[in-house]
């Protein structure tokens, strides 16, 4: 009797379910093809189009006509290309180093229990809600020697007080370095402290009782412990600084002169005000190479571990 | 000279005090186990006594030394986490020897030293690997070693076998008691399992709400517990409790038993066993205190003891274990456990003849649950 009646209700299913079945399936690829469509055509189709123009004599509109690899050539020998790279490097290099150091060291003070902890996460935070604009412009009036710091300091009577980084070709790129510093490192904070969160309290307790003091602690247990974070943090800092645009525009414009200019700056500049969009779109499709050249062995990492984990 | 000795410790957290005026001192080479329900204080204490907590009140020497002001590193202890604390980035080898670098002990003398704790717990083959990579078993042995290397004056156990599963944790337990037989070391030892506290310990702390109930050797703490609490906590499946009536006079005690829908039962209680507490308590109600093991079965084979007394009881429940039979059986206001022979053919409904061991039954005060007799 039982064998019979479930027989029937599993056909009379088995009937039922193959329309709905195969919408279910549908369902999730048709609601996400539109967005697919679209990244696929602005994202991946530009970078397409930005390469081919890259490859021929573009000036202030698109030509077709293909020079090869011309444009890399002359990028190569422009003496501004290689002002912005330079600085890419010393900027890249000094923002990650210095966000890491002052980041992780902001977590540990953060993590010794003390009180008021959340009001002073959220301070520490709050400048990566701001823009780069803003922090460009806040920092170009601090910077300004006769509207910030220096003339403060001044006014106090120190009057041989100099600080012009900002006017100071040499030096421009490190003001760079100070408002980006300012503005990431609250956020690597916050990478940190979590990190710092997830380490089994008892480990802690067990290098103390080993002897280990607190600062060493931190060196050979607990940092040790982080590096999947630090490893998060450099990926992200390193493609924030190569894309690094708005900040440079906001605080010194690139200047002075082209003293501060970075990859991102220059190719705005070529592309859209000089009238070079061969030159500015060879200099683009250098600046994707510079990030595959992080994302690739990052996403390489990441999907190995994801399939042994 | 105690090798640890705890005079008068309280602890306050917030307005909460956990550790309640608590003394006790182990000799050299002392297991001592504490053992109580979560909550009950014991691993703060244990913390007390590593130094990662200070405490509110009292004092803690070891080795005749005050050190309840001193850091940690400074007191020479070690201790076994229960979540194994290995250092992950670290291989087992720089685990074990990192207590050691820590001391500025020479390279020389901690290579030894790993190697000497790497052979008494049979680690050779895992050094070189990270914690990740070993199994529940293996951690457990890393974090061992790691303690062994140093050579500290006190060993601490924080529930060192509470991550491990059923079997494994036997084996580590059996493990532990050879270890401690072999090298003498002073080891205090944290557990909620009243087994690992009976069959490792030389002497049972036995705690609640902060304070320690009874002290004493796994024996005296299982046989002649001083309340219903650690009667009842000692011991598995646990003692039995029975509301009683105390009757009769010195020289002549009874206890009476009313269960519903049965005839009462009257058992004698031993003349050698009277207290000057029970004169008070005649006509009152008392808690009578037996083990599932001071019944047995009826069995002309065994003979006689003199002392046992033979009740005739019907069976609700039996549950063969393999080694014995645990009964479930109406006594009283509700169900008590006995525990008779593998070979005991009985069947639920039926009515069998057992007998008690009224010699080593234990009486309570229904009230304060103090011990009486």
């Amino acid at each position: 009797m039982s064998t019979v009646s479930s027989s029937t209700r599993t056909s009379r299913v088995a009937v039922g379910r193959p329309a709905r079945a195969r919408l279910q399936a549908w369902l999730p690829r048709l609601v996400l093809s539109p967005s697919i469509a679209i990244s696929l055509f602005f994202v991946y189709g530009f970078m397409l189009w930005t390469f081919i123009l890259s490859l021929t004599n573009s000036r202030m509109l698109p030509s077709y006509d293909f020079v090869g690899f011309a444009q890399y050539g002359r990028l190569m020998v422009n003496e501004r290309w290689w002002v912005a790279s330079t600085n890419l490097v010393v900027f890249g290099a000094l923002f990650v180093g210095i966000c890491l150091v002052v980041g992780a060291l902001l977590a540990i003070l953060l993590d010794q229990r003390i009180r008021q902890e959340g009001a002073l996460r959220t301070l520490y935070l709050y400048p990566m809600a701001l823009s780069f604009i803003v922090t460009g412009v806040v920092w170009k009036w601090l910077l300004n020697p006769s509207l910030g710091i220096q003339a403060m300091v001044r006014s106090w009577g120190f009057e041989s007080f100099t600080f012009d980084w900002l006017i100071n070709p040499d030096m421009a790129v490190y003001t760079l370095v100070i408002a980006a510093v300012w503005q990431a490192s609250g956020f690597v904070m916050a990478l940190f402290l979590a990190g710092l969160r997830g380490i089994d309290d008892s480990i802690i307790k067990a290098a103390q009782l080993d002897g280990a003091s607190l600062p060493r602690i931190y060196l050979r247990v607990v940092i040790p412990c982080l590096r999947p974070v630090v490893f998060s943090a450099v990926m992200i800092l390193a493609h924030i600084a190569i894309k690094s645009f708005d900040l440079v525009v906001a605080l010194t414009g690139g200047g002075p002169g082209y003293a501060s200019d970075l990859p991102a700056t220059f190719m705005y500049a070529h592309a859209f005000t000089r009238a070079q969009i061969g030159l500015g779109s060879a200099s683009a499709m250098l600046m994707l190479g510079g990030v595959l050249a992080i994302l690739i062995p990052y996403l390489y990492s990441e999907l190995r571990s994801r399939k042994h984990g | 000279m105690s090798a640890l000795e705890i005079r008068n410790v309280c602890k306050d957290f917030g307005s909460e005090r956990v550790l309640k005026d608590v003394s006790l001192a182990i000799e050299s080479g002392e297991f001592l186990i504490l053992v109580g329900p979560s909550g009950c204080g014991k691993s703060t204490l244990m913390n007390a006594i590593a130094g990662l907590e200070p405490v509110t009140d009292g004092e803690i020497l070891i080795a005749g030394e005050a050190v309840t002001w001193k850091t940690p590193a400074e007191r020479d202890i070690a201790m076994v986490f229960q979540s194994y604390a290995l250092y992950p980035s670290m291989t087992v080898r720089q685990n074990i020897s990192f207590g050691l670098e820590m001391r500025k002990v020479p390279r020389a003398e901690r290579e030894a030293a790993v190697e000497r704790v790497a052979d008494l717990l049979q680690i050779s083959h895992l050094l070189d690997r990270k914690p990740a990579q070993l199994s529940g078993g293996q951690r457990q042995r890393v974090a061992m070693g790691r303690a062994l290397a140093r050579e500290p004056k006190i060993y601490l156990f924080d529930e060192p076998l509470s991550n491990l599963d059923a079997k494994l944790r036997v084996d580590m337990r059996t493990e532990i008691k050879k270890l401690h037989q072999r090298l003498g070391t002073t080891i205090v030892y944290v557990t909620h399992d009243q087994i690992e506290a009976m069959t490792l310990a030389d002497s049972i702390a036995v705690m609640r709400d902060g304070r320690i109930l009874q002290l004493g050797t796994p024996d005296e703490v299982y046989n002649d517990p001083v309340d219903i609490f650690v009667a009842g906590f000692m011991g598995s499946p646990s003692m039995n409790f029975i509301a009683a009536t105390l009757e009769g006079g010195a020289g002549d005690y009874r206890l009476r038993i009313a269960t519903p829908g049965e005839e009462d039962l009257v058992l004698p209680w031993p003349v050698s066993r009277e207290t000057p507490d029970l004169a008070q308590r005649v006509g009152k109600q008392v808690v009578l205190g037996l083990r599932p093991e001071h019944f047995s079965e009826e069995d002309e084979r065994l003979g006689k003891h003199d002392r046992d007394t033979p009740v005739s009881v019907s069976i609700s429940v039996v549950e063969p274990t393999g080694a014995d039979i645990l009964l479930r059986l109406p006594l009283g206001t509700g169900e008590v456990t006995a525990r008779v022979g593998p070979k005991c053919r009985v069947t639920a409904g039926e009515r069998l003849a057992l007998r008690v061991d009224m010699g080593r039954a234990v009486l309570f005060d229904s009230g304060t649950e103090r011990r009486l007799a």
